[in-house]
């Protein structure tokens, strides 16, 4: 059995608590939350342990490895007082947000042989998986063009007040998913050396971007585009998709499905004919021991138990994974914001767009 | 209480299509005006389904309006209603955190945020109190209507079977059959496990919605002990999923079910006339062979 011990219960530690208390492997010792009031029904009602003090929790119960869930300013110190007392970690994305706290952690966790994982469930997903076991066998060809995109409904009016909306607690569509959506592209794809163009903005938010959009660079030549925006309605759930051009062909990708289109058939990839071949989540996805949200969140947690049983130290999200989304997330906001030009005010705007759309449709 | 054989479900018109984002988005376009959605139950009504099973989306308030507006076209039309629309939770969680996100969703009254301001000492009966609102709260929108099942969503029932929340389930068992006279409903992807919890409450033959098909899609555990929970297990199985999306063809998928005779119900969805007559009449044919 692992000992395990999480810190942190928003929406994201709720499921994994839920999804580690099913666990047959998994023993979850106790769980640590400022909110009193969460912690109480909790361990009225459920029989959980539960603490309000992170460092009291570290010091009294003997743990195994430790699941950090808080807002993500606080990964970082949390992350290194665990691995200080020996235990594994896995961290909620995005991981931390200094690049340079991530590579001390990193070091931290190679000095004490811990096994690590940050939470980008999207790898376990298995339409993506499947993208990329196609990728890698070079069926497309030199890949020259990436296109990774992330849309969702979250933002949706003025207002907000939880840290997501604050800029300097890791809030923001660009932390929220962004994060996602460049991690894919360096486990699809591969992570990119540079980025431009970059257009962070609110939609609805006054402090946090609700939309980013920029080109990708990579010193092969290949490039790439990243547009995600958490204020667009239209989709009933956050919807992530991966869209990868090579010499011979096209792959796209979301949670649901994988599309391949070849323009020759290939020796690499045997089973996939020239022209278009499909797969669907629901041949390509393996069950799982309990289901909450979707495979993906499952199959990470028992991944993550599966690392620590085997002693594996480099599986899928490690923090040196993570960290390369870090460090595209520090060159986007490094970069300077692409120039926008103001819209004209008042009604001048709206009949110049709608004789923009009547040039479209006729 | 006899549950329909067959149940009419409701993802085809919210976007929900566990296959593709495209057919979700198409279904959702084509869904978008009432008239739509209407047709369609129209469409299954004359072919014989009379009963809706549908998450408690706010979409569905304006399906409840028309059916109280017409009560002799649908004098024998029933609801199976599924709380919450979970998403609508969801968003508001990460807009405006648990506790506040839990506050609105509570009918207006001091005594209840005074309750969930205070925090400390909750005693079993408030969790209880603060339940009993939530499905007060979603049923609202089916007041005076027919609505003889009612269903706890997978996404609760999971969650809270994972976190070893176990009264809660008796507590909406308790409260469904008292204030609605209705039978309660749970929907499980977690079939095997939700059977020893419920048993454990002791929930005797629970109305259980879980998916069931051929090849095992979200059915955790495996085929082949839900199988066996089918055969052995006293409990009223509801099939969903039964298509697996797609993934089966039509008669091979419904066979599969029609030969565990202990499953009551099978709940599907389609968009077009000619899909829910065929699909229809493969269950009412395989349920007679059967």
């Amino acid at each position: 059995m692992i000992r395990l011990g999480i810190v942190g219960l928003g929406k994201m530690g709720l499921s994994h608590l839920a999804i580690a208390r099913a666990h047959p492997e998994v023993e979850l010792v106790a769980a640590c939350d400022a909110s009193g009031y969460l912690t109480d029904i909790l361990s009225k009602h459920t029989g959980l342990k539960c603490y309000s003090d992170f460092e009291r929790m570290l010091s009294t119960e003997r743990l195994d490895a430790l699941l950090v869930a808080t807002p993500s300013k606080l990964h970082a110190s949390m992350v290194a007082a665990a691995l200080e007392r020996g235990l594994h970690v896995f961290c909620e994305k995005p991981f931390v947000l200094d690049t340079a706290d991530g590579e001390r952690l990193c070091a931290l966790a190679g000095a004490k042989g811990a096994v690590t994982q940050v939470g980008y469930h999207y790898r376990f997903v298995a339409a993506m998986q499947e993208a990329a076991r196609i990728v890698a066998s070079g069926a497309l060809g030199r890949v020259h063009h990436v296109r990774a995109e992330a849309y969702g409904p979250v933002v949706l009016r003025q207002k907000g007040s939880t840290w997501r909306s604050s800029k300097n607690e890791g809030g923001g569509a660009l932390y929220d998913y962004a994060c996602h959506a460049i991690d894919l592209v360096n486990y699809v794809f591969a992570a990119p050396d540079a980025v431009s163009g970059v257009v962070r903005q609110g939609v609805f938010s006054r402090d946090v971007d609700d939309e980013i959009y920029c080109s990708l660079h990579y010193a092969n030549g290949a490039s790439g585009q990243l547009s995600v925006n958490w204020s667009d309605e239209s989709f009933r759930k956050m919807s992530t998709k991966l869209s990868v051009w090579g010499t011979n062909g096209r792959l796209n990708v979301d949670r649901q499905e994988c599309q391949l289109f070849l323009r020759e058939s290939s020796v690499a990839l045997p089973q996939a004919p020239a022209g278009w071949s499909i797969r669907y989540t629901t041949e390509l996805t393996e069950e799982v021991w309990f289901y909450l949200r979707g495979e993906e969140y499952s199959a990470q947690i028992d991944y993550f138990v599966q690392s620590i049983k085997q002693g594996r130290k480099d599986g899928l999200n490690n923090f040196h994974s993570a960290i390369l989304t870090d460090r595209v997330v520090s060159m986007i906001l490094s970069q300077p914001q692409a120039s926008s030009v103001a819209p004209a005010a008042g009604a001048g705007a709206t009949s110049g767009g709608k004789s923009k759309w009547l040039k479209i449709f006729g | 209480m006899q549950m329909d054989r067959v149940l009419f479900g409701d993802n085809q018109f919210f976007g929900v299509n566990h296959m593709s984002e495209d057919k979700a988005r198409a279904q959702q376009m084509r869904f978008q005006d009432l008239s739509a959605v209407i047709e369609t139950l129209d469409a299954a009504h004359a072919e014989g389904i009379r009963t809706f099973m549908c998450t408690t989306h706010d979409r569905v308030a304006q399906i409840c309006d028309h059916m109280r507006q017409n009560p002799e076209r649908y004098a024998d039309y029933q609801f199976y209603p599924c709380m919450p629309y979970a998403h609508k939770y969801a968003n508001a969680v990460t807009e405006h955190g648990m506790v506040e996100a839990l506050r609105r969703f509570l009918p207006e009254d001091g005594a209840v945020s005074a309750m969930l301001k205070g925090g400390a000492a909750l005693a079993r009966k408030d969790v209880a109190a603060i339940m009993q609102l939530l499905v007060d709260a979603e049923m609202k929108m089916f007041a005076g209507l027919r609505t003889p099942v009612i269903f706890m969503q997978n996404v609760i029932v999971d969650l809270l079977l994972g976190l070893g929340f176990k009264e809660t389930f008796r507590i909406f068992h308790d409260h469904v059959r008292e204030k609605y006279q209705a039978e309660p409903g749970y929907i499980t992807m977690n079939l095997p496990l939700l059977l020893d919890v419920l048993e454990a409450q002791g929930i005797e033959n629970p109305v259980v919605c879980a998916n069931i098909n051929k090849i095992g899609f979200r059915m955790c555990g495996g085929v082949q002990s839900y199988e066996q929970a089918i055969a052995t297990r006293r409990f009223r199985p509801v099939a969903m999923s039964v298509l697996a999306s797609g993934a089966l063809s039509p008669r091979e998928a419904v066979e599969y079910v029609c030969r565990q005779p202990q499953i009551e119900s099978i709940v599907f969805g389609a968009s077009s006339r000619a899909n829910i007559r065929q699909t229809k009449q493969l269950i009412d044919e395989l349920t007679a062979a059967a």
